[in-house]
């Protein structure tokens, strides 16, 4: 199973890539946008601010060459920000235009319950919905690390694969086609992490 | 279940090796901190923190490697804190693989550090560590240098300004508990804990699982962070799990 994992400039790779190397992937890592020509998957990993992220992207020529993946329907995995960069557009620090890839928005996560703090940090449920290949296997009541303020609202309520109980429930995966978005970290979410990776090797 | 509280193991390492040595058997090397963290790892640690009080340049080279060997062996979240100083020295530790960044001292000398960090990779790898002592009834003081220098600053003062200035958590320390193993300094957590929507971690003190219960029910704490409780064999991160859960407490369900 061959992987290419986008460097992003922001975000550390080691931990995706060993991730997926213990899930039996062959890792390459895209340090250009022509390295994606050839991908079979692609994981979009991301750390940092909506706007920037986005802005590295166009420039690097990543989003044309991952809308084109995309478009010829070669799986795709956004991990984090990476997931929020699928949307058309989000409003962190000003708002930008997305990829595009998953219609919808990414919005700031509100406190709905006392108790409830922000940035979401830490272990919490996913909890799919219908039949999510991402999701088949986990353990049960398989729990993912988060770390984030925004979410991503899907326009299409097909493309919710599966929420989160946390400021009035949010959506934490996506999928449309072959196109995937983790609002979680698989990579840092043991085993059940590994179980997600695994599945997307295998869609 | 709704969010666990989270267990962190926390290491203290200077010139890339753990300083206060830890009793695990079958370890190739007790003094690294990545074959420590991986024990850590296999035994569902919620995250990991390491602490770095290296003084030297050199020492700091030295982290980078431990974070990189770490972050390619753990596939859970870590915090790294210590001697942070730049924006350029929190990109390094996320690069090197770091989740999260801990900014001490360099946050309360000058605050603006916290806003830039935060702006260019988010609040969400932006951790403020306050490490304070009571100076009166319901007042707090925060200290740098490891409790030796005062400030004057207030600590449940600075650590709303911390928030607003986009720090994503606090890692909130007792310099009066720390080492003491008499428990966290309940009343400072709750002080802080109440007044921030961000959410704080528990360190300085825990001598027992109680103590653990107590930083989340009392207060108020969303992780607790322990040191000689774990590596010392004294308890488990299963035990300390266990007693979470039995207090009603949200853990990870393993």
């Amino acid at each position: 199973m061959n992987v290419t994992v986008i460097r992003t400039g922001l975000s550390n790779l080691g931990s995706m890539v060993r991730a997926l190397e213990e899930c039996g992937a062959a890792v390459r890592v895209a340090e250009k946008a022509g390295d994606l020509d050839d991908a079979a998957r692609v994981v979009l990993p991301g750390v940092g601010a909506f706007p920037e992220a986005m802005a590295r992207l166009e420039r690097d020529g990543f989003a044309d060459a991952l809308r084109e993946h995309a478009r010829r329907e070669r799986p795709l995995l956004g991990v984090c920000l990476g997931m929020q960069l699928l949307a058309d557009e989000g409003e962190e620090m000003g708002g930008a235009k997305g990829l595009g890839l998953v219609p919808g928005k990414v919005v700031a996560l509100k406190v709905a319950e006392a108790g409830e703090r922000l940035p979401h940090m830490g272990w919490n449920d996913v909890r799919p919905r219908g039949r999510s290949p991402l999701m088949r296997d986990t353990p049960d009541g398989g729990d993912f690390y988060f770390v984030h303020s925004y979410h991503f609202v899907p326009d299409d309520p097909a493309d919710i694969a599966a929420t989160t109980p946390y400021c009035g429930g949010f959506v934490s995966i996506v999928a449309r086609g072959a196109t995937f978005g983790a609002q979680f970290h698989p990579e840092k979410s043991s085993r059940a992490g590994a179980r997600l990776l695994a599945n997307f090797l295998a869609a | 279940m709704t969010l666990a509280a989270r267990i962190i193991p926390c290491l203290d390492v200077k010139d890339g090796r753990v300083v206060k040595g830890v009793n695990f058997v079958d370890l190739r090397d007790a003094g690294d901190p990545a074959e420590q963290a991986a024990v850590y790892d296999a035994q569902h640690a919620d995250e990991i923190c390491f602490l770095d009080i290296s003084a030297s340049h050199e020492g700091r080279g030295t982290l980078m490697d431990v974070v990189r060997r770490t972050a390619e062996r753990c596939f859970t979240p870590l915090t790294v804190g210590g001697g942070v100083r730049a924006v350029e020295d929190v990109r390094a530790l996320l690069l090197a693989g770091a989740d999260k960044a801990a900014i001490n001292t360099a946050a309360i000398k000058t605050p603006d550090l916290i806003d830039a960090a935060s702006a260019k990779f988010g609040a969400q790898c932006i951790v403020v560590a306050i490490d304070a002592k009571a100076v009166a009834h319901d007042r707090w003081e925060i200290f740098t240098h490891g409790g030796r220098t005062a400030t004057g600053k207030d600590a449940v003062a600075f650590a709303i300004e911390a928030v607003e200035r986009g720090a994503g958590e606090l890692l909130v320390t007792s310099m009066d508990r720390d080492g003491t193993g008499a428990g966290y300094d309940i009343a400072l957590l709750h002080a802080i804990s109440s007044r921030v929507r961000a959410p704080v971690i528990a360190s300085g003190g825990a001598g027992g699982l109680q103590d653990l219960v107590d930083a989340v029910k009392l207060g108020g704490a969303s992780a607790v962070l322990a040191a000689s409780i774990f590596h010392f064999g004294r308890h488990t991160l299963a035990e300390a799990r266990a007693a979470m859960k039995a207090a009603g407490i949200d853990v990870r369900p393993l």
